[in-house]
């Protein structure tokens, strides 16, 4: 078993109104950022867990995703890293 | 009959629900918490509106792992009547009770106000004492309330006359301006394909007294009655 640190992205689905990165896309135009185009905001979540190798780390913060931590009518996920944590993190 | 209104950690309308069924309706409650197993022979169950584990991750995502969940969704699936009010209504969304979610306002304002609402089906067990196209002045209190959902979705809760209540102006028609979240299709309430579970964002239960400003959310708990006793 080995500590990995596991990285989420989720965000709101494309077609569903983000008024926060509306907001955001707004005030970035105002700014003088003319190049963005359009802004998402979501949540990153970073999950600590043991695991016997990365991909069943990855395997597991997808499932988080799918039960709990996304909500499948209105966001997507996306795994954005996924490191062991080194033995001095918790020697 | 039996009313169950269950509390979560941060549930805040949960008094008001049982003021409406007790002292309003006349009618027996038992209050339940959300580590209880059992629904303590409760035949309406009320989830009610509030901010269980402080809105965390999204409205009613953590709740619906609540203990009490499970039974409440064996519950709905017994045909037995659920009512979700805000928080509530979340909360059913999320455990997939109800389809769609309930998105961050699309102003982005907690909106915290009386509207006007349109009954668009009086068939239901919680609209019998209603007249479609009714119009009822009833509060609302919330950030999260944008009823969202996929066209095919969306398509099916009209196919099915799901949607029962929307916000409308005082003339009963609807419009951006009257809608103050931005739902989609002005949708303020919606029942499950069977029709025994309804979830709205307006409180029907504050609005139980005219002497608090409507008892126009009286005769949705008086339907309930109506239809549980006969």
């Amino acid at each position: 078993m080995t500590q990995y640190r596991v990285a989420v992205h989720i965000v709101p689905r494309r077609g569903v109104l983000d008024p926060q990165g509306q907001a955001v896309t707004d005030a970035l135009h105002a700014l003088g950022f003319a190049a963005v185009g359009d802004v998402r905001v979501g949540r990153h979540i970073v999950i600590g867990m043991n695991a016997d190798a990365p991909q069943a780390a990855e395997q597991a913060a997808r499932d988080m995703c799918d039960k709990l931590l996304a909500n499948p009518v209105t966001e997507d996920y996306e795994i954005a890293g996924i490191a062991p944590i080194h033995a001095e993190a918790h020697a | 009959m039996r009313f169950g209104v269950v509390t979560f950690p941060g549930s805040n309308c949960d008094d008001d629900a049982v003021h409406a069924v007790v002292d309003a309706l006349g009618a027996e409650c038992v209050r339940l918490w959300h580590k209880d197993h059992d629904l303590k022979r409760a035949e309406v169950i009320i989830l009610p509106g509030g901010f269980s584990y402080g809105d965390y991750l999204r409205p009613g995502a953590i709740a619906r792992f609540s203990p009490i969940m499970r039974e409440v969704v064996q519950h709905a699936k017994r045909g037995y009547p659920v009512l979700g009010v805000c928080n509530g209504f979340q909360i059913l969304c999320e455990a997939g009770v109800l389809p769609g979610a309930l998105l961050r306002n699309a102003r982005l304002k907690f909106v915290c106000r009386k509207v006007t609402l349109r009954v668009e089906n009086d068939a239901t067990l919680f609209t019998s004492q209603y007249e479609r196209g009714q119009l009822l002045r009833i509060p609302i209190a919330h950030g999260d309330g944008r009823f969202t959902i996929d066209p095919d979705g969306l398509e099916r809760l009209r196919e099915h006359d799901q949607i029962v209540f929307r916000y409308v102006d005082s003339d009963g028609a609807t419009s951006d301006d009257a809608n103050p979240n931005g739902a989609q299709d002005h949708i303020a309430g919606i029942v499950n394909e069977a029709g025994n579970v309804l979830g709205m964002m307006p409180h029907p239960e504050r609005a139980v007294d005219s002497l608090l400003g409507s008892a126009d959310g009286l005769p949705l708990f008086q339907s309930l009655l109506a239809r549980v006793s006969a």
